[in-house]
Order: structure tokens, then sequence, then C-alpha cells
């Protein structure tokens, strides 16, 4: 059982509380994945989790243990930062035996699950070179393979990609997610970059200034995203936002409606507008139209074979089902369907 | 353009040379001295190098002091002090550098302005402590002593070099199961071992080379070298040539110690000036 919890957890530094009073449940073997913007309070929250921080107030628990005051050797969680923090005077075969060592392993053993660990990441070849003589991808392995080697009840992952170029932040999401699969441990992930959310978390934390903005799966925060913050948060290109008549017309504040969930025309539809600036991607095309009636700014995704250009007169009609409409507290207004 | 700045050094190279020169001519005196009959040593005009040279006096102190004796006390009081202090020193400046407080700076200042005290303020109460507690003329007493003397320094070096480690790895070692005590000996202290080292040298030279509380706090079986240089400025009637024979006999120990660490030296006296 590790079953990660948290019941009103709060953070303050000073006067400042940047975790108001917060409620969270992670099961075991999820991957759960806190985005939101920076300052968010999710790498705060995650190190909360890991210890690293002293809670203000509330209770953690993990595998079945209150941990709220435990200090992080107890926890039983592997940590793998955004900048790697290898030990860079040991050789990878020590970084990645050191969790190891601390828990009084065999030496023998040890080197053998270190040699696993090694082997499942492509890192054999590399056991006596130190972390500055390995590149980045490397590196962020090392990473990875001495938070596996102790076997711990939960992964905590501080945007461990950000630091990478983007080809090989797209192999290392794999890698992470294949890890997944294989390990069926959980996994806590922390980043800004809801892509990687959409495309690796079973659960989704949307966090904004400390608070949980919504929890759920990436489809249904898709789907059904509870208040403008995750509507517009969750989604790329993002959510279009329209207020004032168009809205009035809907009945409420702001209606939403996604880029790929606007019919284009050159003939007739609900709203016509001019194309502002035309993005030919070949598979698709993102059109920047500016709205006749008011000037609003939408983008609408159309297929790659559009023809349309800067300057094009064009209709766009939203399909009824997938318009969103939120009241003027930015909560979403159109009942969930379950 | 090389030409040009050689020849720009030239005048530099001279000024260089000629400071360096006044600076160590006293040092250099001294060694020529030491080799010098009382009668030449004080000699008017000087005698530079045209006397004739003898190893009397070096004899002579040999003979007269037990040389081993201070040899040893000088050693184990500088190195034991400076150990001593970094066995409060190491965890002082980690918490300073890694957990600081609100008042980290102001204990940081507070600690260094203890340094502004001329020690002789102080003298009185020590000694009555040491004469009390039985610690007068021994090691121990001397080593507790210089060790509190250094103290600031040791903490203020040893904390410029920590703020130097990124925070994340010791938070690593943490989530990696390591405790206090294994964070500071296997992370800590290997990553800041450069710093460490050239702490503990210049400490080490410091202590060997602090007069006023060796001098003052010994009699004979503690005293140091400091205090058997003392010996020979005696109110009888200076010996100029045995008091340099002992001088050299004193200071040569760590200039050589020095000579040999000069990287780590350098490195630790010049660390965060240039960031």
């Amino acid at each position: 059982m590790s079953r990660i919890t948290l019941k009103q957890v709060t953070k303050s530094y000073g006067s400042a509380q940047v975790i108001p009073p917060l409620d969270l449940e992670i099961d075991e073997g999820e991957f759960v994945v806190f985005v939101g913007p920076s300052g968010c309070g999710k790498s705060t929250l995650l190190r909360l989790i890991a210890g690293l921080e002293d809670v203000s107030s509330g209770r953690i628990d993990i595998a079945g243990i209150e941990a709220t005051h435990l200090p992080p050797a107890k926890r039983r969680l592997a940590m793998v930062f955004q900048s790697y923090a290898l030990y860079p005077h040991m050789s990878v075969r020590k970084n990645i035996g050191f969790p190891l060592r601390m828990a009084g392993m065999d030496p023998a053993a040890a080197r053998k699950k270190v040699e696993q660990a090694a082997a499942t990441l492509n890192l054999t070849d590399y056991l006596d070179r130190r972390p500055g003589q390995l590149s980045g991808g490397q590196r962020q392995r090392v990473a990875i393979g001495r938070a596996i080697v102790r076997e711990p009840a939960a992964f905590l992952f501080d945007e461990p990609l950000s630091n990478l170029d983007a080809a090989l932040r797209v192999g290392m999401r794999l890698e992470i997610s294949e890890l997944h699969e294989r390990l069926q441990t959980t996994m806590i992930y922390v980043t800004h970059d809801q892509v990687e959310a959409m495309t690796m978390a079973d659960k989704i934390v949307v966090l904004n200034n400390g608070q949980v903005e919504q929890v759920g799966s990436p489809l249904e925060l898709y789907r059904y995203p509870r208040n403008r913050f995750v509507a517009e948060f969750i989604g790329s290109p993002k959510m279009n936002i329209l207020t004032g008549d168009y809205a009035a017309r809907s009945g409420a504040a702001a209606i939403g409606i996604r880029p790929e969930h606007l019919d284009l025309s050159t003939e007739s539809g609900l709203w016509a507008g001019r194309v502002g600036v035309a993005e030919h991607l070949g598979s698709d095309t993102f059109l920047h139209v500016h709205l006749r009636e008011d000037d609003s700014l939408i983008s609408v995704r159309g297929p790659g074979n559009v023809e349309l250009r800067a300057g094009d007169a064009v209709f766009v009609t939203p399909r009824q089902k997938e318009l969103h409409t939120f009241n003027d507290a930015g909560d979403a207004t159109r009942a969930r369907p379950v | 353009m090389a030409h040009l700045s050689q020849k720009r050094h030239v005048p530099l190279s001279i000024l260089a040379w000629v400071i360096a020169l006044a600076m160590a001519f006293p040092v250099l005196w001294t060694l020529v001295t030491s080799f010098k009959t009382e009668a030449v040593a004080v000699a008017i005009p000087p005698r530079f190098l045209d006397f004739d040279w003898t190893l009397e006096n070096y004899r002579t102190v040999l003979r007269r002091s037990d040389y081993a004796l201070h040899f040893w006390n000088s050693v184990i009081i500088s190195v034991g002090s400076t150990l001593l202090a970094m066995l409060f020193c190491i965890p002082a400046a980690w918490s300073m550098a890694f957990v600081p407080g609100r008042h980290t700076k102001n204990i940081l200042m507070w600690m260094l302005s203890t340094k502004m005290l001329p020690p002789v303020g102080v003298l009185v109460p020590i000694y009555l402590l040491f004469r009390e507690w039985g610690l007068l003329d021994t090691r121990i007493g001397l080593i507790i002593v210089l060790g509190l003397m250094n103290l600031p320094i040791i903490v203020w070096m040893l904390y410029t070099y920590f703020k130097e480690i990124p925070g994340e790895i010791l938070e690593a070692a943490r989530t990696d199961g390591a405790g206090l005590t294994s964070e500071i000996l296997f992370i800590l202290a290997p990553l800041a071992l450069p710093g460490i080292a050239s702490t503990v040298l210049l400490n080490i030279i410091l202590a060997w080379n602090e007069a006023f509380w060796t001098i003052n706090l010994t009699a004979s079986s503690a005293a140091p070298l400091t205090a058997f240089i003392a010996s020979y400025s005696s109110p009888q009637g200076l010996f100029y040539a045995k008091l340099s024979a002992a001088s050299i006999m004193a200071i040569a120990p760590i200039m050589i110690l020095g000579w040999f660490c000069q990287k780590q030296l350098v490195r630790g006296l010049t660390f965060g000036a240039v960031k």
C-alpha cells in the first residue's frame, strides 16, 4: 500500500501563505502530474511531500504511515531533481549505489542492483565515469537510476526534463512513461508543460496560487474544465475565450471554444471574420482570425489542406456541443455529463 | 603588440622585485645574521656577506634549549587547535550556509566583531580561569584558547566555501536516505575538500605564528616555538645572532609547509574575492 494522502496541508513563509489548506489523495501505482504556471506552488507541494520543507499545518501519510514530521531519509521516497543533483565527486556507479550504501545494503548485493539498474537505463558503459563527463540526457538517466535502485514507495520528479533540448525531452518522456508501466510504482511529476502533463499522467492536478483548481484524468480536464483557468491552461493551442455579446447570446459571462472545435467556411457560418496570420504546418493549419463584430482574435485549427491566406474573409462556426460557458466568477456553468 | 606589452612589463617587474625584496628583507637579514658571530652581528657599518660564516649560533641554541620539545609543542598546538575548531566550525558553517535563519548574517558579523577586541583585554580573566582550572602551561589549554581565537575566521572561510555548493545536491542525499552525519561526511566534506584544506592550512599557520597567548599562558613544558624565540630576547642583553638562529629555526618548518601548499593557500586567501 503506497498511497499518499495530504489532509489540510498548508505552507506559509512568514505571513505569506503559499499553500492554503489542501487535500489530495494519490493512489498506489498512479502517475500523478502537478501542473501549473510558475510560482503556483507545485514544486513547494512536491518538496512538502518529500520532506525537504516542513508543513505549516496538516498531515501527510505515505504508505499508511504518518510522515508529516519524518525526515526525508525516512520517507522511502526517491526524488529526481531538475538540476539532476548528481554527486560530482562520485562515479556513476557510486552515484546510483549511494542510496543502497545509505540503507546499509551488503556491497555485493548492492553492486548487482546497480548493474541491473544501469543495464535498464543503457548506462553500463558509463558506470566508471564521473557526472561531469556525461551529456545532459545521460545525467538525467543516472538521476533516475539512483531513484529506482532503492525501490521506493513513490518517485518524485521535479521538472526533470526542463534542462534537456526538445528532441531529447520527447525521448525521455517516453522512457519515464515506460518506466512507470514496468515498475507500476506511484509517481508524482511536477511540470509547467501541459503537453508533458497530458501525455504522461493518469491523473493531473492543476494548481494555481497554491490552490488545487481541478483534479482529473487528462481527458476529463480537456473535456470538462471546471473553470476558466483550467480551460485555458489545458490544451494547445489554448482555448478561445469570448466575452460580451457572444457570451450574452449563450446566457453566460464568457464562453470558451477550443481551436479544434471550430468549423471553417469561406461561404457561410455563425461568425464572420478575416484571417490575420495563417500557420501552415502541413498536417494542420492554424488560423488567427479577427472577428468582424468586435475584432476579437480567435485561433482556429483547420485541416492541412486549407488554402486561406492572411486577409482572406472567412466564416467560423463553433460546434455547439463543444461550447464551454462560464459565469462571472469564471466557473463552468454547463453541467458535466457523467 | 606583444612586444609593446613586454616593454611595459619591465618597470612593473622591477617594481615588483623591489617590493618583494623589501618585504622579505627582514627575514633574509635574520637568516644572514644567524650565521654571524655576536660581534659581527652588531658591527657598524653592518656586514652583508663578507664575514666568516659560522654555525656556532645554531649549535649553542640547540645545546641551550630543547628545540625538539618546542617544535612538537608548536605542531601539536597548531594542528590540535585547528582540528578542534573545525569540529565546531563545520557544523556551524553548514547550518549558516544551508539553513540560514533570519539572524544568520548578524551572527556572522558578531563573530567577526570579536576579532576586533584586543586580546590583551581578556588576558586577565583568561589567565585567572586557566590558573583555576590548572590549564596554565599545558598544551590542551593552548589548543582550547587558539581554537577559540580562530573560530570566527574558520567559520567565515568555511561558510564562503559551503555557499558555493548547490543545496539540491544535499537535498538529493537527504532523500537518498542520508542522515545529517552521512550528508556531511560523504557529500559536503568531499565537495568542500579543497576549501576545507586551505582553511586548515591557513589556520595552522595562524596558530603556529600566534605569539600573544602562547607566550603569556606558557612557561616551559607547553611552550611552543614562539616562546622559544622570546626566550632569546632577554633583558640582560640582546644576543642578535642567537636570536636570529632561534627565529630561523622557528619559522623554517612553517615556511616549508607554506611553500609546498602555495596553491591551496592562494586559493584560500582569494576565494570569494573574485566571483
